[in-house]
């Protein structure tokens, strides 16, 4: 069977050097569109603050909602932030799917040797998202000076947890709602609110949501996870019923069942978008 | 024949595919068959045309075969393999040029769709460029070479798609619609391209087209599909005979004649200028073994009967010959 192998099959090539020729392409590209990036940029910079703006809102009539006071939410909000926009950095162009699958440019994924999900996600890169991870670094930094904090390692572990997995939850809800738009090619606005609302959910003391709620965003999509229970774990603070504080150690088995999830709705879009039923 | 030359290089068994489709304004489904129980194969090294009308089944055919879609019934192999389970290892083996869909960079220059399609497919950056520079010398690219993809014409457009599907230098090339909106020119020169690349690789080539003169040019074979179903497998000549439009005999004669009839296996089809020219219609192979008149026996009988000035012949329209395949099959 040797022969039949095509002489540049080279095993040698590195098995990164796919992604990372497209990406650095991608990058490439959006620098050259300078007046456009930086127009991008400012807006995903400005989008972020109006969002703050919306919870300063709320706490400009209420000093303490869901026993989060103006300067806990501030927390939960920056590492929210902080994990979203990493999300959308890297994989938050998945719910551009379904202008790929009407114009049949999916089928130019299959031409090639690689992982469908891999090569989607590595198609492009949201680099002006970054300005909402700022918003979210700086929010999160001035949070944790103005509150009281009994500084520990489990403080800080728990600091890089909800950093870490609370990207993997997010960037599995977009996966998640990529796989969704195989059955929905014109549901964009469904897959929109389910990514965005489920991010908005993320940044708000979940005390305050009546119990199915709790269970829909604690638990099945545990965005929960993300921030709210680690600023508790970090400020010290217990849970409201059915979320305990401590639940928030169990942040990597959410990020796990959140990313199962997820690829397996992918895996059933596709099915789906082949035909083999599903 | 090559060393690959053993086995089929694509294999449909009985390949059908059903869609279901939702009727405007209703709940109901109705399914709708666009391949149906196709059986065919194609040996390494040969250059097969694929052609029927819009939505007759070509597209998904194609996919099919590339692991895109999933047959509802049946089987097909490429290059040896299952392309659902293999698609990765067949992505390898395989160049596909969709006419419509691009598979390069629209914002980058054609360079660097090329240096990024060399990566993915992990070819060594030394190969990667020797076939590039090979493939932008022959198809003539280098004049656009730095210009972004999305400025050229269509036609360069084109001939950087078919590069692109052939960097990797592989076994089967298929193309759908490759000559669609060209211009005279760059078909001849594309198809020029397409001759000596199999002549020097021997590259199998799988061509859907609505131009008759790719077939004609490029192609050894011809598949018809007609509503799904294979119409008809076979040589382009033999297609012609098959549905009876053989050649057509054009002769000018010295003085006005009465109508050339009564020539054996040779149909009269019109006169003009009181009989100076006359049309003869000849018998296609298909019709009789052996019914086809040679041209000189023709000539013969013709210069009994009036002074020859000047002939021509013109070869069977395909267009009209695809047609009439459609028309018996639907009649």
């Amino acid at each position: 069977m040797v022969d039949q192998l095509p002489a540049h099959a080279e095993p040698g090539i590195g098995r990164w050097t796919p992604y990372r020729s497209v990406l650095a392409a991608r990058i490439r590209a959006q620098r050259s569109y300078r007046a456009s990036f930086a127009i991008d940029t400012v807006s995903a910079f400005v989008a972020g603050l109006v969002e703050l703006a919306e919870v300063w809102v709320i706490f400009h009539n209420v000093q303490v909602l869901g026993g989060l006071d103006f300067r806990a939410v501030l927390l939960v909000f920056g590492l929210a932030n902080i994990g979203f926009s990493t999300a959308e950095v890297m994989v938050g162009h998945v719910d551009t799917l379904p202008a790929v699958l009407r114009a049949g440019t999916l089928d130019i994924y299959y031409l090639r040797p690689q992982p469908l999900l891999a090569q989607v996600v590595t198609s492009d890169v949201q680099l002006r998202r970054l300005a909402r991870v700022g918003v979210g670094v700086a929010c999160a930094a001035i949070a944790l000076s103005v509150n009281h904090i009994h500084w520990s390692q489990a403080t800080v572990a728990m600091i890089v947890i909800s950093l870490v997995f609370g990207t993997v939850i997010y960037s599995s809800l977009f996966v998640t709602a990529g796989g969704l738009q195989f059955f929905l090619i014109s549901g964009s606005e469904a897959t929109a609110a389910f990514v965005y609302g489920g991010s908005t959910a993320s940044t708000q003391p979940a005390a305050v949501w009546p119990g199915p709620l709790k269970i829909i965003f604690g638990f099945l999509f545990p965005v929960t996870f993300c921030a709210y229970l680690p600023a508790l774990v970090i400020l010290d603070l217990p849970g409201p019923p059915m979320l305990p504080s401590w639940l928030a150690w169990f942040l990597p088995v959410a990020a796990l069942w959140a990313a199962g999830a997820a690829l397996a709705t992918w895996r059933l879009g596709v099915r789906h978008y082949q035909g083999g039923g599903g | 024949m090559s060393m690959r030359g053993s086995a089929p290089i694509i294999e449909a068994e009985g390949l059908t595919r059903r869609f279901l489709v939702r009727r405007k304004g209703s709940v109901r489904r109705d399914t709708v068959t666009a391949v149906a129980d196709m059986t065919f194969s194609v040996a390494a090294g040969e250059s097969v045309g694929y052609i029927g009308a819009n939505g007759a089944g070509k597209s998904t055919t194609i996919k099919m075969l590339i692991g895109i879609l999933v047959p509802s019934s049946g089987s097909a192999r490429t290059c040896g393999l299952d392309p659902l389970r293999r698609r990765k290892e067949l992505a390898r083996r395989v160049g596909v040029v969709f006419g419509q869909r691009s598979q390069l960079w629209w914002d980058l220059p054609v360079r660097e769709s090329f240096a990024i399609l060399g990566d993915v497919h992990r070819m060594p950056s030394a190969a990667a460029a020797a076939r590039t520079d090979e493939l932008a010398q022959q198809l003539d690219m280098t004049g656009y070479w730095d210009t972004p993809v999305r400025q050229l014409s269509l036609g360069q457009r084109m001939r950087a798609e078919i590069a692109a599907a052939l960097l990797h230098s592989p076994e089967l090339l298929i193309l759908d619609e490759p000559t669609i909106g060209l211009d005279v020119l760059s078909k001849q020169r594309l198809r020029e391209f397409l001759i000596a690349e199999r002549a020097a690789k021997g590259t199998t080539l799988l061509l859907t087209t609505h131009d008759m003169g790719d077939i004609e040019r490029l192609c050894n074979r011809v598949l018809v599909v007609d509503h799904g179903t294979l119409a008809y497998d076979g040589s382009l000549p033999g297609l012609a005979a098959t549905v009876g439009a053989g050649r057509v005999l054009v002769i000018d004669l010295a003085t006005p004649t009465p109508d050339l009839i009564g020539i054996p296996g040779v149909t009269h089809l019109g006169s003009e200028g009181g009989g100076l020219r006359q049309r003869l219609a000849l018998a296609g192979d298909g019709d009789q073994p052996g019914a086809a008149p040679s041209i000189p026996v023709v000539l013969a009988a013709v210069s009994e009967r009036a002074e020859l000035r000047d002939l021509s012949i013109e070869e069977p329209d395909i267009e009209d010959v695809v047609r009439r395949i459609y028309t018996a099959a639907e009649g």
